[in-house]
Formats: C-alpha cells, structure tokens, sequence
C-alpha cells in the first residue's frame, strides 16, 4: 500500500508539495507514482533559477520502463534541485517524500496550494485508477 | 478479449508480481524486488522465469526433418538427437517469420519452441506445410526457465543427470516422478535451464526451486535487459517480416550447408532473396548503441549522424543493471554501423550521444563443457 502523508498537498498528475517554513514549496513525486513507475533510472530537473508556472511541464522522470513527465504544481521561481538524484535516481524510488524532493520553488502566489488536492482526496484518486 | 493465464497465475499473484498482459496472457512483468534488482540476482546468482506463454509443439513422423528444412535455412538432417538449434521462419520476401528453437528427440521426431505473439500464426504455418507427420501443440505443458551462474549447481541437487547438459542440448528425465523435458538453454547470456513440465506439476516445481536460496523470481522487465544485453533478438523488435537474416545480423544461424554453395542450397522460404543479401550485404545493419550518461533512449527514436541527418532507428532499448546504463540496439546504415563510431539518438527533441558498441554488452557465460 502507498504512502500519502497528510502533511502534504497533491497533484492529480501524482506531485507532492510541501510548504516549508521559509516560504518556499517542495516538489517531488508521491508514493504511488514511483511505484508505478518501477526503478527510477534518470531524472531531468527544471534550472535553478527558471520560472515555471503552474502545471507546467518542469522535467522528466526516466524507469526502466517509461519516461514521464513532471508538473509545477504551483508556479514560481526555481531555487534548488536535489543534487542526489543525478548520482542516485533510485532514491526517488526509496524514499520518494524525503531524501528524494526534486525542485524547491519560491511560489509566485502561496495560494495556488490552495488549489492543489490533500492526502486523502489525492489518495482517493489513486484508489479509483487501481 | 479475455487474457489467458499460465499454470503458476496463482503463485505470481502469491509473490506479489505486478501483471501485465503480453501477447495475450497476464505475466507478471516484475515481482517486489523490481527490474533492476531482479536483473542482477539473475547475473549474480538464479532467476526462475515464468514462459508458460511460449508454444511448445511437437513434430513427428517420416520426413520430419526435410519437412523442417523447408521452412527454415537450418541443417535439420545433421542435428543430433537432443540437441537443439537456433532457427528462423522466413518468408518468401526473406523476412522472418519467427524465430525459435528445434529440438531433436528422435529421428523423426522435432520439439519446437516459438514466440507466444507468434505462436497461433506459426502452428497454422507448419500445419499448411506438413507432407504426412503429426503436429501436437503441446497445450498442457509448462515452461520454466532457470537462468543464472547458480542454476547449474541447483540442477545438480534437483536433477543430477541435467546438471550434465551442456548449451543446447536436452534430455528427457523425471524429477519426483514427474517426467520432464530440461534443455541446457535460455535468453539471458548465462548458463541455464529451461523444464517443460506438465502444467499440472509447474506451480510444485517452481515452489521447490524458489526454496533455494539462490533462487528468486524474475518477471519479464529483466529478462528483457538482460536478453537485450546479451545481444540476442526480440521478435517484433529485431526481427518482423521485413527484416532479412543477413540484416539482423543473424548469418550464423544460416547453416553452411543451406548456403547458395552448400550441398544442399535453398529450399527455404525467400532463399533467393537471402542469397542476394549474403552477396551484397544489405543497407541496415542491427548493432549494439552504448548510450553516453544515464537519460534513458527508447525504441523507435531516431538515430542521427554527427550532422544531424537520420541514419537508423533505435529497435530495443533498456537499462543495462549489468553494464550500469542504458543501453540499445538499432538498425544504422552500413557505413555507420562500425564500432565506436559516434552517433546520437533523438531522445523527445534532445541529442543524446551514442557509440556503436560491439555485442553482447555483457560476456555470454554458456557452458559448453
């Protein structure tokens, strides 16, 4: 069973983000994606530095079977990609709400979090593509 | 339409496979442990595969092996019984049919193993060229496949007069009681098995291997990279009816004898169209792509020289967990087709460099004894 932590908000198209204390938003993919996906074997991140809007194709994330792509799920300014996954892609699928992030993002305008689905909407979503 | 199962449906559902339909049947593509992992216990130590799908039949009677010959460019009178040939279906253009494996049981007496895509199609094809001998699609039969550097040393517990076989050659035998056909044969590069077995007995047989510890369960996402890098073709892939032996690759396969200057030349299906390849050598060439970072190429991406013009076609690609990165196989134009020539692939827009690397990426480790 895949994890869907409340804490966080979701995307339809299966990204999580995380409003940290400072102001900037996580981004990465959930549970459920990455196990759909199978083993991650290459990740293409947004640049630091770009702005992306929301719903905005922001990168791509490469498995052993597919490649799939990745959504702003809120727009902003892009402040860091995770380093590890250029080495590590796997992590994505070890330990996809941690260790795992893809971008952290200045948003533009907070309240487009809003906007995106909590744990056990997003989580219902999933139940009925299953 | 509905999918078919194989005898071990159950046990995959138990270990906790993810299924996927292929060729008509519901096979579990990975188990837990995932593809990658899956891919490297099976070069580290033994995996059990699951090819129930595949069709098992059995050709008998007078003239079997002429009847043979004439289907596919293979010296079927030389083979000795209980050992097994690589061979193709070809067709009249020269193209293949499907490829597949003939076992020698008996003098007038072939089993033969086939693609499960191709396999309804290849039937009706020995069927409209039988001259008097019985075919038996051996509908009741499992297939299970174990492959590995460890698959030799289980078989010497499991069945000590298999552990003998050496690469492609088979005998018949019982293990429990239960009497089996096992091949010294399989699509990894790695020494191995493959146990046809009555589908009643599969799902026992395949518990009793899992109990190794050096056995685990592999499902078809691993056997395809570790087939693609060993080099070997994929039917749909590498290998349709519009591509011709000599452009796959595959000459090796095309017996001595059965050549435009052997003692028995021809008699198979496009013959003179192969013949003329052998001559001229065809514009396409399938080779090895060693692919340079870790972005993944796909099949059916375009292949591109140093100025950007096309020159092939990517027809499987993967990752390697062997090699530790993705790797590929394309059909280039000839000139290009040397290795180590510098090439790219168009990944979605974006170059991606290539070389063309010599196959298989990784050693074959057959035991030939």
């Amino acid at each position: 069973m895949s994890q869907t932590p409340s804490e966080l908000k979701y995307a339809s198209s299966h990204e999580w983000a995380r409003l940290e204390e400072d102001g900037s938003v996580t981004v990465g993919i959930t549970d459920h994606a990455q196990e759909a996906l199978g083993d991650v074997v290459f990740v293409e991140l947004p640049e630091v530095g770009s702005n992306i809007a929301a719903g905005e194709e922001a990168g791509v994330v490469e498995s052993v079977k597919a490649a799939s792509d990745i959504y702003a799920p809120v727009g902003g300014e892009v402040l860091a990609v995770n380093p590890q996954l250029e080495d590590e892609p796997e992590t994505v699928n070890s330990d996809p709400y941690n260790d795992g992030w893809f971008f952290k993002l200045q948003p533009t305008d907070a309240s487009e979090l809003d906007a995106l689905l909590n744990a056990a909407d997003y989580q219902a979503r999933c139940d009925e593509d299953d | 339409m509905s999918l078919l199962t194989t005898p071990l449906d159950t046990l995959h559902r138990e270990l906790g496979a993810k299924m996927v339909p292929f060729a008509g049947y519901d096979m579990p593509v990975q188990y837990p442990d995932g593809i990658i992992k899956e891919h490297l216990h099976t070069r580290a130590a033994a995996g059990l595969f699951d090819v129930s799908h595949m069709g098992q039949v059995v050709i008998e009677g007078p003239g079997a092996a002429a009847m043979l010959e004439g289907l596919v460019p293979v010296d079927i009178e030389a083979l000795e019984n209980n050992r097994q040939t690589y061979a193709l279906f070809t067709n009249t253009r020269g193209g293949v049919l499907d490829d597949l494996i003939i076992t020698r049981w008996a003098q007038d007496r072939f089993f033969l193993v086939v693609n499960a895509a191709c396999k309804a199609q290849d039937i009706e094809h020995l069927r409209a060229h039988l001259s008097g001998q019985s075919l038996q699609v051996l509908e009741q039969q499992a297939l299970l496949a174990l492959q590995g550097p460890r698959a030799r040393e289980v078989m010497s517990e499991l069945c000590p007069e298999a552990a003998k076989l050496v690469f492609m050659q088979g005998c018949h035998t019982a293990i429990d009681g239960v009497d089996v056909y096992i091949t010294c044969s399989g699509y990894t590069g790695e020494d191995g098995f493959e146990i046809s077995v009555p589908a009643a007995e599969a799902e026992a047989l395949a518990r009793k291997l899992l109990a190794w510890e050096q056995v685990a369960p592999v499902g078809l996402g691993a056997r395809d990279s570790l087939r693609l890098e060993a080099g070997l073709c994929l039917y749909g892939n590498e290998l349709t009816e519009d591509i011709d032996p000599v452009q796959a690759g595959l000459l090796w396969s095309i017996s001595k004898s059965r050549r435009e200057d052997g003692e028995r030349a021809g008699g198979f299906p496009g013959a003179d169209v192969v013949f003329e390849r052998i001559r001229n050598r065809p514009a396409l060439r399938r080779v090895g792509l060693k692919v340079e970072g870790k972005r993944p190429v796909r099949a059916g991406q375009a292949v591109t020289d140093a100025d950007g013009n096309k020159v092939g076609e990517v027809c499987s690609a993967g990752y390697g967990a062997s090699v530790g990165g993705p790797v590929a196989m394309a059909y280039v134009q000839r000139t290009v087709g040397e290795p180590g020539t510098a090439l790219a692939v168009d990944v979605r827009g974006k170059p991606v460099s290539v070389t063309v690397a010599r196959m298989p990426f990784t050693p074959q480790r057959y035991y030939r004894g």
